[in-house]
């Protein structure tokens, strides 16, 4: 009993840690996108907009909530929550530190695939559900992003898997040791281009934002969503985004592991790194024109996959000779 | 080529359609008949020495109001202009009243399309062996067309559709559809 | 490729037969420049079919500047091509000066060609911004922004308005150029060079950027003339048509500018055209600049400017025509003018704007018909669109540079 409710607590501050993050995670956003657009970003809520996304959560909760006459109303409903949830439960698994994990399960990695997936199931179902032709093709368009994608993605970290022998975590983290040369960057310097790549498509980022193109489909599969709906779909992306970083992070970057342990809080280096990755999504979606839907499918298929799988042939083929 | 060297040699071409050319600050105009206009402008665009490959505008002139007693009602106006040549021409064609229709040069021109569903829409000239001959810049179902002279500058009454989207706000504001100034009586 | 089957919406038949999927777009979406309504038949994402809607904000300038004197339509032109508006004014002035007989002074003529050349740098950094951000580099578009702000400073400097100037008058232009204007503008012409250069940083050598645009929307130089197009649109197919050189106007044949030409005619040759554009509109406002001649800047004989009385004063009533700051004074008689027709075009930013005058004598036009370069230029927008993608449309939209203000008029 006593166990249960401990675990409680636990989902419960990670729940609003990560909550936090999310909003000052879009803070992050908009004033580093600011400051590359030679504009200031926000500056009017708070000291230089600080208190910017209170408001903004504040603002979007109180919103009416327009649910379109002709939508499915269940699945209209439904469907940011799917996302939300889907995007939530994958960080039970996420090591922050040796031991700061809610759910050390020994599949970890495979666990967080299943649950990305679910979460573009949520986009699909939205797309569909408003009875909207945007939002039909902003649906369709993820979905066929999404598959395409998700196999990049997988193949791209077999080699880690292949390296660490194991889909636990903690362990992926523990196998690469505390040293800076460890890393899995080094030896699978070709699975993390795949992988960066396929991690801005899967989170639906610039330049692969097809699916909520504004200037193509307005805003894809979210367009008629308003209000906390809208929010809910939106926080599900920025924790998406985490998500993938902290995978990066952990599959590549050595984890929780730095130059020296801080004292008291061991996931500093981890958050740091979850940082490097998010301004690195930032970055590019100052710089980079979007994709075309049909080239986008042609990177993903004729580029990624081969690219996956030869490293895939290199790592067994090193790993059988030093073995 | 001189644009009244390029006028006479269209009379010469076509002696019983040209009515008249004149000339005002350089820019010679040629007055034809309806019937051959397709023929004419095809002969000025491909002609060598011609080669009047742009047409720069078309539009329609309503000459009620005009004294000169020779002109027809309508007008179709071509501008034309050569761009390897660098010389114009301006084709006035002549339309009666009674039957407000010429030959489309959209077969010549694709550009000319929306040209002349311009001319139709706001000038009541139709073009014949045109595909699509709709009104374009006013709603489909407008009466009469305003560029012509008798047209009024102002209207009795409201076009159908703003009183069909008047009506419309009337039916919502009994739901308390975008009704401020009711819910700030309620308020006082 | 199935639809949504809904309750609402009819089921399509399943035997076989492919039901194209049809999509309005506009005339509210974020990437169609205003109120332009596209319909669009779908298979898949490729446009079977595309046909343009226009007339949302059509106004009747024809009608009303029949009804109004020549002085008083020129501010009708201001709201043609919002963007580069000042080209519309010199456009129009040009034309009723042709018409009536008026001359300029040489001096008014280099002002004129100065601000023509900024209304079109304005114009092509709009362009590119919002062009850019319809492909989704957003970044430019704020850079765009920055500059323009500079350049609508400068028009504020000059006249006291940023975007509907009416500053040309009938005969010249209304006031001199300020020292402070001339300095700034030599700051701008030393300035922008550098800042697009980076624009073609960002863009220019993007792998991306040019998937999306090269062999994209493609156009050969005769059919590109058959459909109308003109500006950099037709340029960009390679065919040399620049009214600048071809009918010179104001001070436009003592310039010496190179017309850039493309030769593929897709939307990247358009694109590099533009950006030559700007490059080449910087040289002739440096001229323009060491040029300028002294003198007056409005004719003698050009109508004089009157203000208006005020109700209050001794003067009495106003009369029911003397609003506003101030109106250019025409004869009001018959037969003072020539009557006759003319047809006037001038190189606007985005093409060709034409005004064909009918004058029957008096101070009002008896027909006036506009041919403004964006309503031809949309028109060719089935023709290019078709078999391409919905990706490729808004792109080809924001390549042919359309105002729907200048199209709609």
């Amino acid at each position: 009993m006593m166990q249960v409710l401990i675990l409680f607590i636990q989902i419960l501050v990670l729940f609003a840690i990560v909550m936090l993050h999310v909003a000052y995670a879009t803070y992050f956003e908009r004033k580093i996108i600011g400051h590359m657009q030679v504009r200031m970003g926000p500056m009017r809520v708070g000291y230089h907009g600080l208190l910017q996304p209170i408001a903004d959560g504040i603002k979007s909760f109180f919103k009416e909530d327009i649910i379109p006459e002709q939508a499915d109303k269940a699945a209209f409903r439904a469907a940011p929550i799917i996302c939300l949830v889907a995007m939530m439960t994958s960080l039970a698994v996420l090591p922050f530190a040796k031991g700061w994990v809610l759910a050390d399960i020994n599949i970890g990695l495979l666990f967080i695939f299943a649950m990305s997936s679910l979460a573009s199931y949520g986009v699909i179902l939205a797309g569909w559900a408003s009875n909207s032709k945007f939002t039909f093709l902003g649906g369709m368009r993820s979905m066929a992003q999404v598959i395409s994608y998700e196999i990049a993605m997988g193949l791209s970290l077999v080699g880690v898997m292949m390296l660490s022998g194991t889909l636990n975590l903690t362990e992926i983290v523990e196998a690469q040791g505390t040293s800076f040369t460890g890393m899995y960057i080094f030896p699978q310097i070709l699975a993390f281009f795949v992988f960066c790549i396929a991690m801005l498509a899967e989170t639906n980022r610039v330049p692969f934002d097809l699916p909520e193109a504004e200037t193509e489909l307005v805003s894809g599969y979210c367009t008629e969503y308003s209000g906390m709906r809208y929010a809910i779909f939106f926080m599900a992306e920025y924790i998406g985004m985490m998500v993938m970083a902290a995978i990066g992070t952990i599959c590549f970057l050595g984890g929780w592991n730095g130059p020296f342990v801080i004292p008291f809080f061991p996931p500093f280096w981890l958050i740091l790194k979850i940082y490097v990755f998010m301004f690195f999504f930032i970055w590019i979606r100052a710089t980079l024109p979007r994709y075309r839907y049909d080239q986008l499918m042609e990177l993903g298929w004729k580029l990624l996959i081969p690219l996956a799988l030869a490293n895939i042939v290199l790592t067994g083929i090193i790993k059988a000779f030093t073995s | 080529m001189e644009s009244m060297e390029i006028a006479g040699r269209l009379q010469a071409q076509f002696p019983d359609q040209v009515l008249d050319i004149c000339s005002f600050h350089g820019q010679v105009g040629v007055l034809i008949q309806r019937q051959q206009v397709v023929d004419m402008l095809r002969w000025l665009r491909d002609t060598p020495g011609m080669q009047m490959n742009h047409l720069m505008d078309l539009c329609g002139v309503d000459n009620a109001k005009k004294d000169e007693p020779t002109l027809q009602r309508f007008e179709v106006v071509y501008n034309l202009y050569s761009v390897p040549e660098r010389h114009s021409l301006r084709i006035r064609a002549q339309i009666p009243e009674e039957d407000p229709c010429i030959d489309s040069i959209s077969s010549l021109w694709a550009g000319a399309d929306w040209h002349e569903r311009e001319c139709f829409d706001l000038m009541g000239i139709s073009f014949n062996g045109h595909e699509n001959m709709k009104r374009i810049l006013l709603p489909e179902d407008w009466q009469g067309h305003p560029l012509r002279k008798e047209y009024p500058l102002k209207g009795r009454e409201e076009w159908s559709g703003m009183e069909e989207l008047l009506h419309k706000v009337e039916t919502l504001q009994q739901f308390g559809f975008n009704d401020a100034q009711n819910q700030d009586n309620e308020k006082t | 490729m199935t639809r949504p089957v809904t309750k609402t919406l009819e089921i399509p038949v399943a035997d076989g037969e492919r039901n194209p999927y049809s999509l309005k777009m506009g005339p509210q979406h974020p990437a169609t420049h205003g109120v332009l309504r596209v319909d669009l038949e779908l298979d898949g994402e490729t446009i079977l079919k595309c046909t343009p809607h226009v007339g949302y904000l059509h106004r009747g300038f024809d009608k009303i500047a029949e009804n109004r004197t020549y002085a008083q339509t020129l501010i009708l032109t201001d709201r043609l091509d919002y963007i580069g508006a000042m080209a519309n004014n010199v456009g129009y002035c040009v034309a009723v000066e042709q018409l009536l007989g008026f001359s300029v002074p040489e001096r008014a003529k280099y002002i004129r060609t100065m601000v023509c050349e900024m209304s079109r740098i304005c114009s092509h950094l709009l362009w590119l911004a919002t062009h850019a951000l319809d492909i989704g580099a957003m970044t430019v578009f704020l850079y765009c922004f920055r500059e323009r702000e500079i350049l609508l400073d400068l028009f504020e400097e000059l006249c006291g308005a940023r975007l509907t100037f009416s500053y040309p008058r009938i005969g010249g232009v209304r006031q001199d150029v300020t020292r402070k204007f001339i300095d700034e503008l030599q700051r701008v012409i030393h300035l922008f060079p550098g800042r697009i250069e980076e624009y073609e940083t960002l863009i220019d050598t993007n792998r991306i950027w040019l998937k999306r645009t090269v062999g994209i929307g493609k156009l050969s130089g005769d059919k590109a003339l058959a459909l109308g197009l003109t500006g950099p649109c037709l340029r960009g197919s390679g065919v040399d048509y620049d009214i600048r050189k071809h009918r010179p106007y104001d001070a436009y044949d003592q310039m010496d500018f190179e017309v850039p030409l493309g030769s593929d005619g897709d939307i990247y040759a358009r694109y590099r055209c533009r950006m030559e554009e700007l490059r080449q509109s910087l040289r002739i406002l440096q001229q323009c600049v060491d040029m300028l001649p002294p003198g007056p800047v409005l004719d003698k004989d050009a109508p004089d400017l009157v203000m208006p009385l005020h109700k209050n004063t001794k003067g009495g009533e106003a009369d029911s025509t003397s609003y506003g700051t101030g109106i250019i004074k025409f004869m009001e008689e018959q037969g003072i003018y020539p009557a006759g027709d003319i047809y006037v075009s001038t190189e606007a930013p985005k093409g060709e704007l034409g005004f064909y005058f009918i004058s029957d004598g008096s101070a009002r036009a008896y027909r006036m018909h506009i041919r403004s370069p964006s309503f031809i230029h949309i028109s060719a927008l089935p023709t290019i669109a078709q078999g391409e993608l919905i990706a490729d449309l808004i792109a080809n939209i924001g390549s042919l540079d359309v105002v729907i203000g200048e199209c709609d008029r």
